[in-house]
């Protein structure tokens, strides 16, 4: 095992009551920086927060309501922006339930503190200068990549930001440069070592000591399947883009459990159907308020991702409480190849095409250990002219409007009318036939 | 102008036979078909002898169908016969969707069926095959031969 190092000892390893006194500072500062915006104004005042000396406790913070994705949705593009526009200087945005994106705004003191963040993430894991970090997770608005590529450069790793996707070249990276750590979807690891062989290239060509696996919830089988595999350590990694991207909470060399940055989070698990706050180790709804973000500060922000969180000496020395693997969702997003998609973005672009009917499905398979995602519809009688073109210019429709809206690249088939199961009552959309990873 | 009927089908065993079941049941006699293939989905393309009633008992169980005009031409069943045709359609630089052919009288007449991408098309070539000195079918002389 590498031996322990910390990256901010003070911050990672400070005892509790510390903690919560310097969560109580930061929380004030974020509710001033919240009270500019005039949601979170309206909102606080009802909870008779006027000021940040309302808060005068962290248990202050459960007087304020939640903050859902459909806020942020309904706030796009500027309602939650808290700093002066000249003062930002990053904006990701992702995609909302439906149409409408969600945007998180940073200042150069927001993406500092979040790099810092990824930065004691990284050293946790026991990596450092001297590592080559090929970084196999999309850059773009999409923060998997950009947030782990600041952080360790910072730490300093050799980062070769090569992104997501075409295996052949990952692979030819991983041999030239000596790639010792990688970033990347467990699904995308796994797939990567079965095109080894037809790259000719044998694992003892490869220097890998380590991958960290995140955008995908996993079990541990399979972080032991990629470990024995690889012959490597995998670290399970915990973001979203709504708190920066990765970085929120992170495993450390002993990987049991991921150490929540409690400093810069104040984290919370409820009941996903009545928003009571549950105690340490029930399994909940994890609601994450940031604490060092002054352009989009928010307030708890519930993200819909089921786990618990646990306390506990870890061997490590790190002080935070841990998180457990994300077991679930609260509600319908899919993850699909690491990229979250909801059945309402697939619904919205579906229905407003009049040549498709009204039922629809969204089948997921496994192509190998890839995701593939099928939107299956079914003609509607009355618009079909009999042309074989306009059903393949419809296919094409349905593709690009798909992929502009999720991102990903659907697979589009037509069927005849009626020829889809039909539910009563609630119609069962989404037939996942994926195993479990 | 005569009509064949235009089927979305699904590609996978049995969506043939319930076509032909239905065109049973409604007692329309076919005279010739064709499949276009896209993969996964594809046309079933029908001359029927009563092509109206055909379409109204495949649309009532749900098939999405279209009745589409072609273009019938008979051709004299001998070698060069339809190199005469086709040759009319590249000396004006017309394109055409889809075509089939079949023999209505072995060694005497066969037919030639072409769908256009738009009525425009079809009528201007009409006019071109009857000037080569073609003979174009009408409804009954599809449906009834």
């Amino acid at each position: 095992m590498d031996e322990i190092r910390y990256w901010n000892k003070e911050r990672e390893t400070m005892d509790r009551d510390a903690r919560r006194a310097l969560q109580l500072e930061l929380l004030r500062q974020t509710v001033g920086s919240a009270l500019k915006t005039q949601f979170y104004r309206r909102r606080l005042e009802k909870a008779g927060i006027h000021s940040l000396d309302d808060v005068r406790s962290l248990d202050d913070l459960k007087r304020v309501p939640f903050t859902t994705k459909d806020d942020l949705r309904e706030n796009y593009p500027r309602g939650l922006l808290a700093a002066d526009p000249t003062e930002v200087v990053r904006i990701h945005t992702s995609s909302g339930t439906t149409g409408t994106p969600t945007v998180i705004y940073h200042t150069q003191e927001d993406l500092n503190s979040w790099t810092e963040l990824v930065a004691r993430s990284i050293v946790a894991t026991g990596a450092g200068p001297g590592d080559v970090f090929q970084n196999m997770m999309t850059y773009g608005m999409f923060t998997g990549g950009l947030g782990l590529h600041y952080g360790a450069e910072r730490v300093g790793l050799t980062v070769i930001p090569v992104g997501g996707g075409n295996t052949k070249r990952q692979i030819q990276l991983m041999k030239d440069f000596r790639t010792t750590v990688l970033h990347v979807t467990p699904s995308y690891c796994l797939h990567v070592h079965t095109k080894l062989d037809e790259a000719g290239v044998t694992r003892g060509e490869l220097a890998l000591r380590k991958a960290y696996m995140g955008a995908e919830p996993h079990s541990e089988n399979t972080r032991l399947k990629v470990e024995e595999l690889y012959g490597i350590d995998v670290y399970n990694s915990y973001g979203l883009s709504e708190m920066n991207g990765p970085g929120v909470a992170f495993e450390c060399v002993y990987k049991n459990g991921m150490h929540a940055w409690e400093d810069a989070y104040v984290l919370e698990i409820i009941d996903p159907a009545t928003g009571e706050n549950l105690g340490d180790e029930q399994e909940g709804e994890v609601v994450f308020t940031t604490l060092q973000r002054k352009a989009t500060p928010l307030l708890r922000y519930r993200t819909r991702d089921l786990a618990s969180v646990f306390g506990g000496e870890c061997p490590c020395g790190r002080t935070c409480r841990r998180l457990s693997r994300i077991t679930g969702r609260s509600d319908d997003m899919l993850i699909v190849g690491g990229v979250n998609v909801f059945p309402s973005q697939i619904e919205e672009v579906v229905m407003r095409i009049p040549e498709v009917g009204t039922n629809y499905q969204i089948r997921l398979t496994k192509e190998g250990s890839l995701d593939r995602l099928t939107v299956q519809v079914e003609i509607y009688s009355k618009m079909f002219s009999g042309n074989v073109r306009q059903l393949d210019a419809l296919r094409n429709r349905i593709k690009e409007e798909l992929k502009a809206s999720i991102i990903i690249n659907p697979a589009v088939e037509l069927h005849e009318p009626g020829s889809l199961p039909v539910y009563e009552g609630k119609a069962k959309r989404v037939v996942d036939e994926r195993p479990k990873l | 102008m005569p009509h064949q009927i235009n089927i979305f089908i699904e590609n996978r065993p049995g969506r043939l036979r319930s076509i032909t079941e239905i065109l049973t049941e409604a007692k329309v006699n076919i005279r010739a078909f064709t499949i276009q293939d896209r993969g996964d989905f594809g046309l079933i393309k029908l001359i029927v002898d009563k092509p109206k009633q055909g379409q109204l008992a495949l649309a009532d169980r749900q098939f999405a169908c279209a009745l589409k005009d072609v273009l019938a031409v008979s051709i004299p069943d001998r070698p060069g016969n339809l190199h005469k045709l086709t040759s009319v359609f590249f000396e004006h630089n017309i394109n055409i969707v889809d075509a089939y052919g079949f023999v209505l009288e072995p060694n005497k007449e066969g037919v030639c069926c072409i769908e256009f991408e738009n009525a425009e098309d079809l009528e201007r070539c009409k006019a071109l095959v009857v000037k080569e000195g073609f003979k174009v079918l009408e409804d009954e002389e599809l449906y009834e031969f």
